[in-house]
């Protein structure tokens, strides 16, 4: 195999900037190899937990992210370790991507012990270092990402956010405060638009009256990207990076992707789109598929490599299934754990006078 | 020494800020304009841009952007004109704020303070005069106070700017001109009161009267008044809405054996309502030797004219009134 490759890049589309990213990119035999493991952990964690869902093991709310993988795997091999992301309730991936293991999102979904948030936040409040959720309400965290890039330019320390929010949320009017602010005081915020098509079950089309959701930030330069491309993702990434940390403000980059799940689990997804339009996605524009052909035909890499890749990943993942499964839920202590960092409440008030709970500090208080 | 309520939270502020380089202050004219009730006037120019930040009129904006910024370790004094506008923001305050640390299982604190004026201020009408106490104070992971005396505001900001948890803080425009008398240890710059902790403005045995902000200049107006008529009230000032200090007030009933609460918000689902169930539910019950009181704002919208808008909150006479039914057993069948 070849040691490196160049590849050309789907022309960006551009709003108020003069010059994009690159349009090629040299990607090495080990980035695509690490590339390919990141996409190949995202899918296999969502398989499992649809599983889990019709297992009736995860409960309440799952929205998966199969068929997104590219966006989340390409900005986060641009990032580095000083930059945060928030994100919305479609988190599981960027969750293990910030350094949550499997287990702690399959455990964290299934309201176990070793979940990332013990069980207490759920398939929609996953946190980890430098990552702010796993936002439920829809459009909520436009803003607080704007205030996590607030508190980096605030400190000096050089730091940019990526804050996530879907097409649904695009027409929230809170994202026009966030971009407001965030361009009067130069935030370091790079506001990224998950184009997936829909908004639940509302079409693009019958949500927005314009979809350049890269062009609608106005006066916030903006990038229209192949979020399919997993290095469009990882190029647009460094030249976002590099934007925002030249003191230049903000910048809306819109991904162009595609769910291939309903909604959430509740949704079969075939009721405002036809199975003929999720299957030619599959077949045509499949992030994963696609970039394995491509590192295999400029022989970056051989599919053996690529198998054993495949196997390495179902083993963890499978493991980590079957343990998010058997570990037992935290303690009853914990309903009325870490309420407060500092609480002062002489007792937790339970279901009736009494049944009074005590508060516990369960994280280790610093 | 005399010092407006105005004056001690801007001294509260000003000695944080000067203790701390992580506050800040971001709201609606914080900066330039010297704050729209004049709390933040001077510390622009004292503490520039960077630390005192005037925003758009976009309250879920940056009420957000203050979270954010609280998540990632900064401590914000979010200031919301009037609380009447929090409303446009309470997604972040209840959802962000207040739920965030546990949802994280600890790991994401929210070391934030929301603070402005709260309640009815004089001849506003019905969208700008009203009392979220009740409102807030519903919320677990949120600690909510209503300062009523200068010693109170400034001590009890400071509480909240150095507290490591989301606090509402819900002072009244009426109060920030009125001068009170303040201790040496009060002006000094170590001074802080505990959260949760309620004060007894006045001792008496006769009645306990519960109240706070300026339900409590209405209650020691009534206190006066009573006083006159040989009726001692104990009156107990709470400061903090959440945590409350029951155990103040169950004390005060062992020995009053009577109850009126006083307060400025609506009657149902009220602080009043609150503090009247926790005594249902306690020992508290078999001292009252009558049915405890609510005195609240009527169960209207705030009227503009300066005739209703006066019948629409407690004044002293009220309070007396209700004191003398409770105390003379002339509570008949009343409907509510």
């Amino acid at each position: 195999t070849k040691s490196e490759a160049k590849f050309e890049i789907k022309p960006y589309k551009l709003h108020k900037l003069d010059k994009g990213p690159a349009l090629s990119t040299t990607l090495t035999s080990e980035d695509a190899l690490k590339l390919y493991e990141h996409l190949a952990v995202l899918r296999r964690i969502e398989t499992a937990s649809g599983n889990l869902y019709k297992e009736k093991i995860i409960r309440g709310f799952c929205h998966l992210y199969s068929g997104q993988e590219a966006v989340a795997v390409g900005m986060r091999a641009a990032m580095r370790d000083v930059d945060s992301v928030i994100t919305a309730y479609r988190c599981h991936g960027w969750t293990h991507l910030m350094g949550v293991s499997v287990l702690g999102v399959l455990s964290e979904l299934t309201g176990r012990r070793t979940g990332c948030s013990r069980g207490k936040g759920g398939s929609m409040h996953l946190y980890g270092k430098n990552f702010y959720g796993g936002n439920g309400i829809v459009g909520a965290q436009a803003p607080l990402g704007a205030g996590v890039a607030f508190a980096h330019k605030y400190r000096g320390d050089g730091g940019v956010t990526f804050t996530l929010y879907g097409d649904g949320a695009a027409n929230q009017g809170q994202l026009f405060e966030a971009y407001n602010m965030a361009k009067l005081w130069d935030l370091p915020c790079v506001f990224v638009c998950e184009n997936n098509g829909y908004g639940m079950g509302t079409s693009v089309d019958r949500s927005s009256a314009s979809t350049d959701y890269y062009s609608r930030g106005d006066y916030v330069p903006g990038i229209w990207v192949d979020g399919m491309d997993v290095l469009a993702s990882r190029e647009a990434t460094r030249y976002a990076i590099e934007y925002c940390t030249s003191g230049k403000g903000p910048l809306v980059m819109e991904m162009e992707t595609y769910r291939y799940s309903g909604h959430s689990m509740s949704d079969p997804g075939t009721s405002y789109r036809t199975r003929d339009e999720v299957q030619e996605v599959r077949q045509t524009r499949d992030p994963i598929t696609s970039f394995k052909e491509k590192i295999i035909s400029n022989e970056l890499v051989t599919p053996d490599q690529l198998k054993e890749i495949d196997a390495k990943v179902r083993k963890e993942v499978d493991e980590a299934t079957k343990q998010s499964k058997s570990e037992p839920e935290v303690g009853i202590e914990e309903l009325s754990g870490d309420i407060y960092y500092n609480n002062l409440e002489p007792y937790i008030r339970g279901i009736h006078p009494n049944a009074p709970l005590e508060h516990v500090n369960v994280m280790p208080r610093n | 020494k005399p010092v407006t309520v105005r004056d001690a939270l801007n001294q509260a502020i000003d000695e944080e800020m000067e203790k701390d380089e992580r506050v800040f202050v971001m709201g609606e004219e914080v900066a330039q304009y010297d704050g729209a009730y004049k709390v933040t006037r001077g510390l622009w120019k004292k503490y520039g841009d960077k630390r005192v930040i005037d925003t758009p009129i976009t309250e879920a904006g940056f009420a957000g952007i203050a979270v954010g910024a609280a998540f990632a370790g900064l401590k914000p004094i979010c200031e919301f004109m009037t609380f009447n506008f929090s409303m446009q923001a309470i997604d972040h305050v209840i959802n962000s704020a207040a739920k965030t640390y546990y949802m994280s299982a600890g790991t994401v604190p929210v070391p934030i303070v929301f603070r402005g004026p709260n309640g009815a201020a004089a001849g506003v009408a019905a969208q700008h005069s009203q009392c979220f106490g009740a409102w807030y104070s519903h919320c677990p992971g949120l600690k909510v106070l209503m300062p009523y005396s200068s010693e109170d505001a400034k001590g009890l900001l400071k509480a909240a700017i150095r507290d490591p948890d989301p606090v509402v803080v819900l002072e009244d425009e009426i109060l920030y001109g009125i001068p009170f008398p303040m201790s040496d240890e009060a002006l000094s710059s170590d001074f802080v009161l505990p959260i949760g902790k309620a004060k007894i403005e006045r001792p008496g045995q006769h009645i306990t009267l519960v109240c706070a902000g300026r339900g409590t200049d209405t209650a020691l107006q009534a206190a006066n008044e009573l006083a006159g008529q040989g009726i001692e009230c104990e009156v107990i000032n709470l400061r903090s809405i959440r945590p409350l200090d029951f155990q103040t007030i169950a004390q005060s009933i062992a020995k009053t054996h009577h109850l009126v609460t006083v307060e400025q918000g609506w009657p149902q689902s009220g602080i009043g309502a609150e503090i009247c169930a926790r005594v249902m539910e306690s020992p508290s019950f078999f001292e009252l030797d009558a049915p405890a009181w609510r005195v609240t704002g009527a169960d209207v919208p705030m009227p503009y004219a300066r005739a209703l808008e006066a019948l629409a909150l407690p004044r002293a006479n009220d309070v007396v009134a209700a004191v003398s039914a409770v105390l003379g057993n002339k509570i008949d069948a009343v409907q509510n």
